[in-house]
């Protein structure tokens, strides 16, 4: 078990920098996302803590150790690549017993470790096959049995669930927090997909051009974005950001209701919304449109839950209203979250 | 409806025009014919018809510049094989075949796993080591004469230099084991860059994620190149062997220039002793013979060879 401290951490390609200065501390057995669009650094970062990238400045420090110098085999890291990088003249036991070879392990305690490892993620069965006999739920388990297998320190993954169809995704992720929870190792996660650092993150690291936005529980990132790029990023539909003089209102569509759904005696503001369509998905309706006076048409967007039954017709105006607590606020400048202001 | 209705026919005129204006190269039937070919016309000329000559003259008694042609069974054969000087030469073609092979393996493996690595000027080091390859052989090997010239050889003049030798050096070409030596250094001068570039190619199609999961591994350079490089580029190796060992079988441009099968046939191949006999000698009937001896050998070899490279193909 170890913590992770990435010091002052910025790499450059040339004179481009991909990662920009992050600092950032894990906790001990956390499940820390980096949750960013493409491009951001957050899979140079991972690589870098791996040891597969040299930093061009700053410091990594892996269970109190300055590890800037050591090569990936010395930092006690195990990691499961997006390809899962099988090794594919190899069966799957061979896989899997590829890093206890490699580290010297005692050869007669070699098939107890790869099978205690592949009845963890219920490959037992597979272990005489080929990578290529698989499907890619099992190569996954594959990669992940072979990360494990050493006990590492820290467990870094770059997304692993992207090659997965999205059923099988939903029942991996299940799988994977559980994993984690039993193992209690320290693992670094990295995704795109803001849906996937939700549901997996103790904490979520949003990053973006090279640095880290905001670090907090999902919940924190969610519902007290630190900036308006967290507020865009995080939530499907996202955050609506509407320009009002000089500084950015927020609010997210969940809270974006149509005027008497909220209980009386709440501070609400109210909004005229003029419908241009409707989006039924089931669960919830989404309504496109613009607001009307003095934030004359910029584009929000509304989700009602199917509890709210109100009749909506595209091409009509009502009053809607967003709990004043729901408000957020954010400089137009510098996209920053501000101090809440009278509207 | 209404839109897709009016936006058809339309749309069709010009796809009926442009189909009569390339029917044939629309039409696979004429298509695949006509690109394969002048390869199958090239083939059939220039290896196929000279290939049945062969057989047939093997079984034969014709001769150069004789005009009558009689069967005589397999009577070339067992008057050659017989002769200590095929033995040599058979002797000698494994001898130069497979040393050589050898050495082009394990230098080409060693050139290609440093050529992948990036550093400074990589592409002209790349250019470089191709350029015995489309150098013309003949011009490449009279070079070579000179380096291993009896009175002039810079080799000789080197380890002079060098004080490794004193007086008149070796006579490269000259003595038996040497001269096996000297024409194998300049056959693996010369296949060393196809044999590179084939492994090179083979190299990088090796996903970069495979490498970077040995590195967090723990594997260390021989595990990593052991377990992992070399058995991926087996299947690709296996072609470099194929087409080496074929080659080396059947070619005969370095022993005819350098050494003319001498000293005393210590350097003589089959390929050499079939020009010899046949085209040098004109006895066509005993040279065919010769040259196709090798011929259901080299036959084996390739089909097992493509076997073992598809069995072990990996994906």
């Amino acid at each position: 078990m170890a913590t992770v401290e990435i010091r002052g951490i910025k790499k450059y390609y040339g004179d481009v920098p991909a990662v920009n200065g992050v600092d950032l501390i894990t906790r001990e057995g956390e499940f820390l996302v980096l949750l960013g669009p493409s491009g951001c650094g957050k899979t140079t970062l991972l690589r870098m803590i791996a040891g597969l990238e040299t930093p061009s400045e700053g410091e990594l420090v892996i269970g109190g150790e300055v590890v800037n110098d050591l090569p990936p085999r010395a930092r006690k890291i195990a990691m499961v690549f997006q390809s899962y990088a099988l090794y594919p003249h190899m069966t799957v036991f061979k896989n899997i017993a590829f890093p206890l070879k490699a580290q010297r392990v005692e050869r007669a305690a070699i098939p107890q470790k790869v099978e205690w490892a592949a009845s963890l993620f219920g490959i037992g069965h597979l272990l005489q096959r080929k990578p290529r006999q698989l499907s890619g739920g099992e190569r996954q388990r594959v990669a992940l049995a072979r990360a494990l297998v050493r006990e590492p320190a820290v467990f870094l993954l770059d997304e692993p669930l992207s090659n997965l169809d999205a059923q099988l995704r939903a029942s991996a992720r299940d799988e994977l927090q559980q994993f984690q929870r039993r193992i209690g190792t320290t693992t670094i996660y990295v995704t795109h997909d803001q849906v996937e650092a939700m549901g997996l993150g103790d904490r979520i690291a949003v990053m973006k051009a090279g640095t880290v936005r905001q670090i907090g529980t999902p919940q924190e990132i969610y519902d007290e974005p630190a900036d308006a790029f967290v507020a865009r990023f995080v939530g499907s539909p996202p955050m609506n950001l509407v320009e009002c003089r000089d500084y950015i209102l927020g609010f997210r569509p969940e809270h974006f209701l149509p005027k008497g759904t909220h209980n009386g005696d709440i501070k609400a503001a109210t909004f005229r919304f003029r419908v241009t369509r409707v989006e039924y998905l089931g669960a919830d309706r989404l309504l496109y449109g613009t607001l009307g006076d003095a934030l004359a048409d910029q584009k929000v967007i509304a989700r009602l839950p199917s509890t709210v039954t109100v009749r909506m017709d595209p091409a009509t105006t009502y009053d809607f209203t967003v709990e004043e607590r729901q408000l957020k606020f954010f400089a137009l400048s510098t996209e920053l979250r501000i101090q809440r202001r009278p509207l | 409806m209404d839109s897709s209705a009016q936006i058809k026919p339309a749309a069709a005129n010009p796809v009926r025009a442009q189909r009569r204006a390339g029917s044939i190269f629309d039409r696979e039937g004429w298509l695949g014919p006509l690109l394969i070919g002048p390869a199958i016309l090239y083939i059939v000329l220039l290896v196929g018809i000279p290939f049945f000559m062969a057989l047939y003259y093997s079984v034969s008694n014709t001769t150069a510049g004789s005009e009558t042609m009689a069967f005589v069974g397999l009577r070339n054969f067992a008057n050659v094989i017989g002769t200590p000087k095929f033995q040599t030469a058979l002797k000698n073609t494994f001898t130069f075949a497979l040393l050589s092979q050898v050495v082009i393996l394990i230098f080409s493996n060693a050139l290609a796993l440093a050529l992948q690595k990036d550093f400074r000027g990589k592409r002209l080091i790349r250019f470089l080591i191709l350029l015995p390859w489309v150098a013309p052989i003949s011009i490449g090997t009279i070079a070579w004469l000179w380096i291993f010239d009896s009175t002039y050889s810079v080799l000789n003049w080197t380890l002079r230099m060098i004080g490794a030798i004193q007086g008149q050096g070796f006579m490269w070409l000259g003595v038996p084991h040497l001269a096996m030596g000297s024409i194998i250094a300049v056959h693996v001068w010369r296949q060393l860059p196809l044999a590179t570039v084939i492994l090179l190619a083979g190299l990088s199609s090796i996903p970069k994620d495979i490498h970077d999961a040995a590195a967090v591994d723990g594997a260390g350079f021989w595990r990593h190149f052991f377990q992992l490089t070399l058995p991926l580029i087996l299947p690709i190796s296996l072609v470099v062997l194929l087409f080496g060992l074929v080659f080396t079988f059947t070619d005969m441009i370095i022993i005819y220039n350098l050494t003319r099968g001498g000293p005393y046939d210590t350097t003589q191949v089959l390929a050499s002793l079939a020009f010899y006999t046949g085209i040098a000698g004109g006895d066509l009937a005993e040279g065919a013979a010769i040259s196709l001896f090798l011929f259901p050998l080299l036959l084996a070899v390739a089909l097992g060879f493509l076997r073992i490279a598809r069995r072990t193909e990996v994906t």
